[in-house]
């Protein structure tokens, strides 16, 4: 049985919501139900299949050919499967998901798996503000799982996240890991200004030491015996973070951000 | 059944359903690894007074171990579930997380889960943080050397205890010798201990006592210096008789450290001075499960 494979034929004006098009939703429909679904367009409704090309049967694995910036809440609120984007993706990408795999080729937009829940979010490109972070309004982001962005992300990366982990291999913009509540950032290349700005708990783990905060306070360098057991867990991925160049285990630790709860931490790669 | 010389009584240990967890301890080196699991383990030779049994499995190369630092297996067995789990978290809490360089992880995985660093975390006085890593999660909690590092939890498991035999010699020099040979061959075996000093017993007990506050009391029939005032089960020329007590994680486990610790000694042979093995029990009355010594050397 080969993946669902939805190949993009006309670029609209538009952006599109793509939520419906999720393996859960998708499961046991035939394939004239699945060509027959109505995706949202600016003020319109599209027919799935006057937008794409649409050829296989695996609703278990789908793969959007052809993808490009305008294409938003792909794999929202996911819940299992495996989801390929050949091209950019749009907003949104993985919002809610609880279970399973989405893999982005190019760039992805504003607010990447945002609240996510679970599962594992790769963007081979760069990705936009608030990635894993929040919606507005909301008290917290993402709540578990992996997303792994191979390019740069924008800012507020990972704002009021709660659990899981994020790890960028290039640039983050300012604001990284705002108003953080828990869980784990890492970042391989440079940070903006005002990292960790209100983090409540949770761990910004960096390559680079970035421009800090006053409200962050130093706590020396030292050997933390976690660090080692993070990488590990990296081992499996397809990343600069499984390499064992990578790995370490001496860190300068700053505590923060004071100005909130201040029980959360900065670690930054000592040679 | 003779074996080298050594006759292999017809008799079978007798054991009991425990539950069981395991530990791992790491540390700096394997020596301070070490340390801290003989402190984990101590006074933890019978459940009648130390309200658990436990001991050292083996050591583990940093390949074995969650964090790559050197580390130790301990087993713990208690009757309940409370009481293990209570047992785990007071010797967690004042042997290891005292100990210098430590880091304690589950050592085995259950749908049953006891706390390990769970509680302990309170140590930290606000200070901890909790991370989840791989699906598992750890506390680091802060302490003067620097990270204690947990995992919240362990998996508790049915386990059996009790399993059993004895070493009948002409002198107490060579029961010593054989149950070291014993000893030494089973400790190779995974997923048992033998929780006494030195994993040998020379205090075998019987139920009951004249005194009415014990309910053990010195095993007299087995007791040489009262071959001549009791109803005893030694031969005139059986000098000294030594036990070995065994919990295991599975019956098969214990049959097969029964087998190579019985091997052992009757390597050495009546030559090196034993003349008999027996084992323990209260007449299958108590304990479901039974280890028929010659059906284990069969």
């Amino acid at each position: 049985m080969s993946a669902l494979t939805f190949t993009l034929k006309i670029r609209p004006a538009q952006r599109v919501d793509m939520s419906p098009l999720v393996c859960q939703q998708l499961q046991g429909k035939d394939p004239s139900d699945i060509a027959a679904i109505e995706l949202q367009s600016g003020n319109r409704k599209l027919r799935a299949d006057e937008l794409f090309a649409i050829s296989g049967s695996d609703a278990q694995h789908i793969i959007i050919k052809n993808s490009f910036d305008k294409l938003d809440f792909i794999g929202k609120e996911l819940n299992g499967g495996s989801i390929t984007v050949e091209g950019d993706a749009g907003a949104y990408l993985a919002m809610g998901m609880a279970a399973g795999a989405i893999t982005v080729s190019g760039n992805a937009g504003l607010y990447a798996g945002c609240e996510m829940k679970k599962g594992y979010l790769e963007i081979a490109g760069n990705t936009g503000d608030f990635l894993g972070g929040t919606l507005p309004g909301n008290k917290m982001g993402m709540k578990g799982g992996l997303i792994l962005v191979k390019g740069n992300a924008g800012e507020r990366a990972g704002d009021c996240l709660r659990r899981g982990t994020i790890l960028i291999e290039g640039n983050a913009g300012d604001y990284c890991g705002s108003r953080m509540i828990a869980g784990t950032i890492a970042v391989m290349g440079q940070t903006g200004r005002y990292v960790g700005y209100a983090m409540r708990r949770g761990t910004l783990l960096l390559w680079h030491t970035p421009p800090l905060s006053a409200s962050f306070n130093d706590c020396g360098t030292h050997t933390l015996a976690f660090l080692p057991m993070l990488f590990k867990a990296f081992a499996p991925l397809h990343s600069k973070f499984a390499d064992s160049s990578a790995v370490f285990n001496r860190a300068r630790r700053y505590a923060g951000d004071m100005a909130e709860m201040g029980r959360g931490e900065i670690l930054v790669k000592q040679p | 059944m003779i074996i080298n010389g050594v006759t292999i009584d017809a008799t079978f240990a007798e054991a009991f359903p425990m539950k069981a967890t395991r530990a791992i301890i790491t540390a700096h080196n394997e020596q301070w690894a070490l340390i801290a699991a003989q402190a984990m383990t101590g006074f933890a030779t019978s459940v009648i007074a130390c309200g658990c049994e436990a001991g050292i499995e083996r050591t583990l190369s940093p390949e074995q171990t969650p964090d790559g630092r050197p580390g130790v297996a301990v087993l713990i067995f208690a009757m309940g579930g409370k009481g293990l789990a209570k047992q785990l978290e007071t010797r967690a809490g004042q042997c290891v997380l005292t100990s210098p360089t430590s880091a304690l992880f589950a050592g085995i995985y259950s749908d049953i889960k006891i706390p390990l660093g769970k509680n302990l975390r309170y140590f930290g006085d606000g200070f901890q943080i909790a991370k989840v890593i791989g699906g598992k999660r750890y506390w680091r909690i802060p302490v003067m050397d620097g990270e204690f590092l947990a995992e919240a939890t362990t998996g508790q498991v049915d386990a059996v205890g009790g399993g059993n035999f004895l070493v009948l010699a002409e002198s107490q020099p060579q029961a010593l010798a054989a149950c070291e040979a014993a000893i030494t061959a089973m400790r190779k075996i995974p997923n048992v201990i033998m929780p006494f000093p030195g994993g040998v017993v020379r205090s075998g007990s019987k139920v009951g006592s004249k005194y009415k506050s014990l309910n053990a009391s010195t095993n007299d029939a087995f007791c040489p210096t009262l071959k001549g005032m009791t109803a005893t089960d030694l031969s005139p020329e059986i000098e000294s008789v030594m036990e070995i007590v065994i919990d295991g994680l599975s019956k098969e486990d214990i049959d097969q450290a029964m087998r190579v610790g019985i091997q052992a000694v009757c390597g050495l042979g009546a030559a090196a001075g034993i003349k008999r093995v027996s084992a323990g029990n209260y007449g299958g009355k108590l304990g479901p499960f039974h280890f028929h010594l010659q059906e284990i050397m069969a």
